[in-house]
């Protein structure tokens, strides 16, 4: 994965509550690997049933059709466990979503995908918001774990292992591999004092 | 030393502690689906690594497959790639496919339970949010994103944070006309849909001690709606009797030293949880969503909200939305409001006792005119089974479609769509905005309180059908 330090772009507020997946990301963007995701981003929100623009929604308007960032409220990415959401929050060129707090599974594919979700007090996140309207360029500094705009900054809240994983571009499956005698250690030590669990699963059912 | 249930299953599947805080587990069984592991299968072949153990993993086809009585795997055409990847993949690795011409063909959440795959006191991980269906047997269910399949993949691992623990505690036993379906609606509704964030739940009580087992996998599934990482039940006797002889259960010795082995599965005496709520079962009315998340639902004896009514000035602005997007007003009754489309079926509510339940509401009656009426069974042996009971005739003789299992219009993303504007009552498990279609409106409900709508055209109180 690319290692990340910061990021400097247009942080778009998208403040509604419970932003769940299937809005991230419809489903009709999930049927084939070679999928328009970047398009299919907040598809219902951002064009109209002709496929038209809907100049209200804030990634439709001037600055933040390059946003790199993304300002959310409570619980955001919740439902379906789809990494596609990720993926097109990152094809459109997100690097950063910063809200109140995080579906579990959302939270995890964004860091497995160099995506970092910053969890910021809601007071922080309205703060930010409001000056977004007028001066939306932001960075997002994950060694000093803040976000800066002029002479502001706030705190955002990321656990060190993640952050440094982040920073480091982190190769999850090849440490889990280098950790394979460990992992084979105790398949062997399971398969010998739980061997019910280990009634192949492909052979013919029976009847 | 005392102990939850979740913190036995979890300790025992725990390879090692990492650096990071994090655990690493052993997965046990790992179930695939095509919509969430073709990019899985291509990191592999970039880093030129195999399936890590291959007799540990099944793959179905569900998510994108038509439900057409006759279908093949190119049916639905825009589903041919995923559906061909799945095939070609778990060929290449040796996995074994349940697809579109077996008869263990199913939504993997089905299956998983009807083919003794899911076992208590396992980990289960699967590409799908709804996992967690698998704690109804008492076995831990772990929804993943696709980089986590690879990582299921390449070291038959999972690499988490340990959830913190919640319990919910029911007490009290259904009313006639109410389903587990509707008992765990209620809780979403009482408790909220981040209630359960960052948490693994365990669902206790005598209520939950009444369950079925088919029951305990509905209640099961939806802690995702909860914002639960998973959700488990305490396994009995009942669980054992369900999955006693099932195709991948163990048998003889191996299944007696299983079986003492689930016996100890239960949470200690004393146990402390981090959370803990208490739901009175008595007071749990039929349910009916209203609005565009699963906390947005009433009895169906109830009304729409004011939106004016909630304290929290940011719940108010969430009601308006919803309201509006669902073509409702406040106040209104939600028992008489007229739908257009029925849909039995998914993982939450495509089980034979689903369906057994929804056709003691259709026999001898008529799908109300205008009304587009799909049933849908959640694996093909639910369909075999159905049908050995004739219960594809109580169907087909009122008017609904009987399809071919799968995912269906839970998602929509297989052809079975709601039109926009459209409004569908479903037994499913999420009423997001076009979830089932751009614009559509969703209704999420017990397969009874479906049928009965399905025969009226409009929401009714099923209570009143059956009396």
């Amino acid at each position: 994965m690319t290692p990340m330090a910061s990021v400097t772009g247009a942080a778009a507020p998208i403040l509604k509550t419970n932003v769940n997946t299937d809005i991230i990301i419809p489903g009709s963007y999930l049927r084939s690997q070679s999928a328009d995701l970047a398009q299919g981003l907040f598809a219902a929100w951002r064009f109209d049933d002709s496929g038209n623009e809907k100049p209200d929604f804030v990634l439709n308007q001037a600055p933040f059709r390059q946003a790199k960032i993304v300002l959310a409220g409570n619980n955001f990415g919740c439902g379906s466990s789809r990494e596609a959401a990720v993926w097109a929050l990152q094809r459109f060129g997100i690097r950063v979503v910063l809200a109140p707090s995080f579906a579990d599974i959302f939270y995890e594919n964004a860091f497995r995908n160099g995506v970092l979700p910053g969890i910021v007090a809601a007071d922080a996140i309205a703060e930010m918001a409001e000056i977004a309207a007028t001066n939306p360029e932001f960075t997002v500094d994950l060694d000093r774990k803040l976000v800066l705009h002029g002479n502001r900054s706030w705190a955002f809240d990321v656990p060190e292992s993640r952050r440094a994983a982040l920073m480091r571009g982190d190769d999850e499956i090849g440490m889990t591999l280098a950790m394979a005698n460990e992992i084979a250690d105790f398949h062997a030590r399971d398969v010998a004092g739980r061997d019910w669990a280990y009634a192949p699963m492909g052979r013919a059912p029976r009847g | 030393m005392t102990r939850t249930l979740f913190e036995k299953i979890w300790t025992s599947r725990l390879v090692k502690r990492l650096d990071d805080g994090r655990d690493l587990l052993f997965v046990d069984r790992h179930v695939l689906q095509e919509t969430t592991c073709a990019t899985a299968f291509e990191g592999l072949a970039r880093r030129g690594i195999p399936v890590r153990h291959p007799e540990l993993h099944v793959a179905t086809q569900d998510h994108i497959l038509s439900t057409d009585p006759a279908r093949t795997e190119t049916t639905f055409p825009p589903g041919r790639e995923l559906l061909g990847l799945m095939r070609r993949n778990a060929a290449a690795h040796g996995i074994p496919l349940f697809g579109v011409e077996d008869r263990r063909q199913g939504i993997v959440h089905v299956i998983s339970p009807e083919l003794g795959l899911a076992l208590p006191g396992c980990i289960l991980a699967c590409g799908d949010s709804h996992t967690s269906t698998v704690g109804g047997l008492g076995a831990l269910g772990i929804g993943v994103g696709t980089s986590e399949v690879e990582h299921i993949l390449a070291t038959q691992t999972l690499a988490l944070r340990r959830p913190k623990t919640m319990r919910i505690w029911f007490d009290g036993a259904l009313a006639p006309g109410v389903s587990a379906k509707d008992l765990i609606l209620h809780t979403i509704g009482k408790l909220g849909i981040d209630a359960g964030t960052g948490h693994a739940i365990e669902y206790a009580g005598p209520a939950i001690r009444a369950l079925a087992a088919e029951a305990r996998l509905t209640v099961c599934n939806l802690s995702i709606e909860l914002g639960a990482r998973l959700g488990v039940i305490a396994p009995d006797d009942v669980t054992f009797a369900y999955l006693d002889g099932r195709d991948y259960a163990p048998r003889g010795a191996q299944w007696d030293a299983a079986v003492r082995h689930w016996r100890t599965l239960a949470t200690d005496d004393g146990a402390a949880f981090d959370k803990s709520a208490t739901i009175d079962a008595r007071e749990v009315a039929p349910q009916i969503t209203w609005g565009t998340t699963q906390q947005d639902v009433v009895g169906v004896d109830g009304a729409v909200p004011d939106p004016g009514a909630y304290s929290d000035t940011g719940r108010r602005g969430l009601a308006a939305a919803a309201i509006g997007y669902m073509g409702l007003a406040p106040g209104q009754k939600m028992e008489g409001l007229p739908i257009d489309v029925a849909f039995i079926g998914s993982c939450t509510n495509g089980r034979l006792s689903d369906l057994k339940a929804a056709a003691e509401l259709v026999r001898g009656r008529r799908v109300a005119d205008g009304v587009r009426a799909l049933v849908v069974p959640g694996s093909t042996e639910v369909k075999r089974q159905a049908e050995a009971l004739g219960l594809d005739r109580v169907f087909a003789d009122a008017g609904f479609q009987w399809r071919a299992a799968g995912c269906s219009m839970c998602l929509s993303i297989n052809g079975d769509v709601v039109a926009p504007g459209q409004r569908c009552i479903a037994t499913s498990n999420r009423n997001f905005e076009g979830r089932q279609g751009p614009r559509a409106r969703t209704h999420l409900a017990s397969p009874a309180m479906v049928a009965a709508a399905a025969i009226a055209g409009r929401i009714v109180d099923v209570r009143k059908v059956m009396a």
